[in-house]
């Protein structure tokens, strides 16, 4: 059984605009796939939509997660059942800090996973959180911190790459990880998603660019150009699309759909 | 126009269900069951007010001269004063079918011992031998309209600290009670602190001598047990100078079938140097009209803090105010209102700067959902010759929904020229993004709701003894998940 699939999935804005236009994808354990794309082609949109944001609509098509389909749950079920977005701008959530948010994050995937009652046990939750601080070079400092709140670009991306080693997921969506990153920061965030894969995991590393694929190094790379993935190859066609850029499938920056904002590095 | 206000508070039967279910489990969480029939209480005023209710209070309290006629000039001031007209609609208060006296047992408890077993079974469930254990100072416990329970450590009776019931106040310490009782709120300040002053009963009473530094809280837990009954404490605490004090009173309430009113009087004295903070949590069930006067004066170079979360009651109005009487006094007003279906939280803060180079920080949070209303009335008051006074006012309002209302009145009066006041307003919706955020980590609708505001309340919360914080986060856990699904 695959991981994560993506059979024919067309996913609409609210006012109807339709932005991806038949996605197949099959993502496996122990398996990274990387989606390629230029400005505005729809991937930010295809990594809510796998993840459940109210406001993009799936018209047509399905989400098959571990086999079961996960197209109309919520965003809250589907993160119960495994899944795990990073976002491209992770949300401030003023005064709540970001060992509480962690921990209440961990105890509802831990009842609905694997039926637990009781809460992780406050010991063994510091001690693997500062473990997985440590090795992801996030200061000790962060973790009594508002979440998100005054983050500079890098420590939201790091904090978020945190999350994801906290909460164990079976698929991990990282929606443009790599921008706001310099290439210190980059190497930690990339081998610290490298290291989570495993035959219990998969990932799928959405970007424009090649640079973090440098340091994760995809199974798989797909090209992503107006809402559709028109080439599906190994790790040699992120260096044909460093090579000759997306021109070569008809495509032009600044397209349909919403360009990203720009954010600061760290 | 009550009832107009009526219809547009009435939420839908799921509301009201709602508002029910979240003070059901109160009997089993903390065992209101007891004492519910009139024939447990000892002594039981009829209902009304009149000069014979309060000749009878009074006599039976065996009061001196000056309050009993401090009492009955009282009550002259409340009936001649109209209800207010602005604030809240207090138009549904039925003053004639109030108790408002009730005497539960005969004499006051001096241990755990001599406590009643049904009032110790009440304690119990509030977890007070425990927490009494770890670190608490005291405990006065007001148990319907009479304290019967208060226990001083022997260690703060050493010190020559004084904290009883306002009533034993009254009989151990009479000349220092008259000497400051009423002066900060004088009886004819407003109706209801009028109606105090006539029919109060119970409260605390604290003197902190010079220079003696209470470094654990003072904490006293209040609460209404009977139908239509009246609860009206009144409490006095004087920091001489140089000391220093910090009281915190709880309030929880059990369900009543018609409606009750809560009128408290707290006046406070922080003398040269001295500091103050006093914290109440009230979570008054969704009938109880709460309408308290709170004031508090500092002379020079004291600190005077009210710490004030507002969760229950039909109706609100409370606004902490601090008199900057001396150079360089300082006070801060931190407050939380949180109204939801049928709730009207009419709560802010009151600072006036009499005095050169005084401060003062007013910092207030409002939520309101299902249709209820939460505002922020306050008063910022500089008087010519404060010269150097800074202020800073911040409110925020968070509205979750489409019916409720958040109203902000932010009366500000400068007479000096030389002053640096800053205000500061916000009023917010919880975002879509942030709920999705927080649901992307595996946290349901309601459990992401109840963090964000949470959070938004965090700069007060985190100012209140830490099982305070989390009874409060729990209680905003409860009504979030009221406000969806």
């Amino acid at each position: 059984m695959v991981l994560l699939e993506l059979k024919n999935l067309h996913v609409s804005l609210e006012d109807g605009t339709e932005i991806v236009k038949g996605v197949d994808l099959a993502v496996d354990t122990n398996e990274v796939h990387a989606i390629m794309g230029p400005n505005g082609s729809g991937k930010s949109t295809l990594s809510y939509a796998i993840a459940g944001h109210p406001a993009y609509e799936v018209t047509d098509g399905e989400i098959l997660l571990d086999g079961r389909d996960i197209t109309e749950a919520g965003a809250d079920e589907r993160a119960q059942q495994g899944l795990f977005l990073a976002f491209q701008y992770p949300q401030a959530i003023p005064g709540v800090r970001v060992t509480e948010f962690l921990r209440t994050a961990i105890n509802a995937v831990r009842k609905a996973r694997a039926g637990e009652e009781d809460p992780v046990p406050v010991k063994e939750f510091r001690e693997e959180l500062f473990k997985q601080m440590d090795r992801l070079k996030v200061s000790r400092e962060l973790a009594s911190r508002y979440l998100n709140d005054g983050f500079s670009g890098g420590e939201k991306k790091r904090v978020e790459i945190l999350q994801m080693a906290m909460l164990k997921p079976r698929m991990a969506v990282l929606d443009e990880t790599d921008s706001g990153l310099d290439i210190d920061a980059l190497k930690v965030v990339a081998g610290g998603v490298r290291e989570l894969v495993s035959p219990q995991m998969g990932a799928l590393v959405i970007t424009h660019y090649k640079r973090i694929l440098n340091y994760i190094q995809p199974d798989r790379v797909h090209v992503f150009v107006d809402g559709k993935i028109v080439e599906s190859g190994g790790p040699e066609l992120a260096d044909k699309l460093e090579e000759f850029g997306y021109e070569q499938w008809g495509a032009h920056e600044n397209g349909n759909g919403a360009s990203p904002k720009e954010e600061g590095d760290d | 126009m009550a009832q107009i206000e009526d219809e547009r508070f009435a939420g839908g039967p799921d509301e009201n269900e709602i508002v029910r279910e979240i003070g059901s489990d109160y009997a089993e969480k903390y065992g209101f069951h007891v004492g519910d029939t009139p024939e447990d209480y000892f002594f039981k005023s009829g209902r009304g007010l009149s000069h014979e209710l309060v000749e009878m209070i009074s006599e039976h309290k065996k009061e001196p001269e000056w309050m009993r006629k401090f009492r009955h000039s009282s009550l002259d001031y409340f009936l001649a004063r109209p209800l207010p007209s602005w604030g809240g609609d207090v138009s549904g208060i039925d003053f004639e079918n109030i108790y408002y006296y009730i005497k539960p047992t005969e004499k006051q408890a001096e241990s755990w011992d001599d406590l009643p077993a049904d009032i110790k079974d009440t304690w119990d469930k509030l977890g007070i031998p425990e927490a009494e254990k770890k670190y608490l100072a005291g405990v006065g416990a007001q148990y319907e309209s009479e304290v019967v329970y208060h226990k001083v450590q022997e260690e703060l009776a050493k010190q020559g600290v004084i904290f009883l019931d306002m009533d034993s106040g009254l009989r151990e310490h009479e000349e220092l009670v008259k000497q400051y009782f009423g002066t900060i709120i004088p009886q004819n300040d407003n109706k209801f602190a009028a109606l105090n002053s006539a029919v109060w009963s119970g409260g605390s009473f604290i003197y902190v001598p010079k220079g003696v530094k209470i470094e654990l809280p003072l904490q006293a837990y209040f609460r209404i047990n009977a139908e239509n009954m009246g609860q009206f404490e009144r409490t006095l605490i004087i920091v001489d100078e140089g000391a220093q004090v910090h009281y915190v009173e709880g309030c929880t309430a059990p369900i009543y079938s018609s409606d009750s009113l809560h009128s408290a009087v707290v006046e406070i004295i922080v003398h040269k140097g001295g500091r103050c903070r006093y914290t109440t949590i009230q979570n008054w069930s969704t009938n109880v009209y709460n309408l308290v006067t709170k004031r508090a004066i500092a002379y020079e170079d004291a600190i005077m803090e009210w710490v004030d979360g507002n969760l229950g009651s039909k109706l609100t109005m409370k606004y902490p105010a601090i008199w900057l009487m001396g150079p360089r006094a300082h006070g801060e007003v931190l407050s939380i209102a949180f109204a939801g279906a049928g709730q009207h939280q009419d709560a802010g803060g009151k600072c006036v700067h009499v005095a050169p180079e005084t401060s003062s920080v007013i910092t207030s949070k409002s939520i309101s959902k299902n249709g209820g209303r939460a505002g922020y009335r306050g008063l910022l008051q500089v008087a010519k010759g404060a010269k150097n006074a800074k202020s800073k006012v911040v409110c925020d309002a968070l509205i979750l929904d489409e019916d409720s209302r958040s109203d902000t009145y932010p009366y500000i009066q400068i007479d000096e020229d030389e002053v640096d006041i800053g205000h500061e307003a916000s009023v917010s919706k919880i975002g879509e993004e942030q709920l999705f955020y927080l649901m992307s980590r595996g946290l349901s609708e309601a459990e992401a709701s109840a963090m964000v505001v949470s959070g938004f309340v965090e700069p007060i919360t985190k100012e209140l003894p830490l099982e305070y914080a989390i009874e409060m986060n729990r209680l905003i856990e409860l009504q979030m998940e009221g406000s969806v699904g």
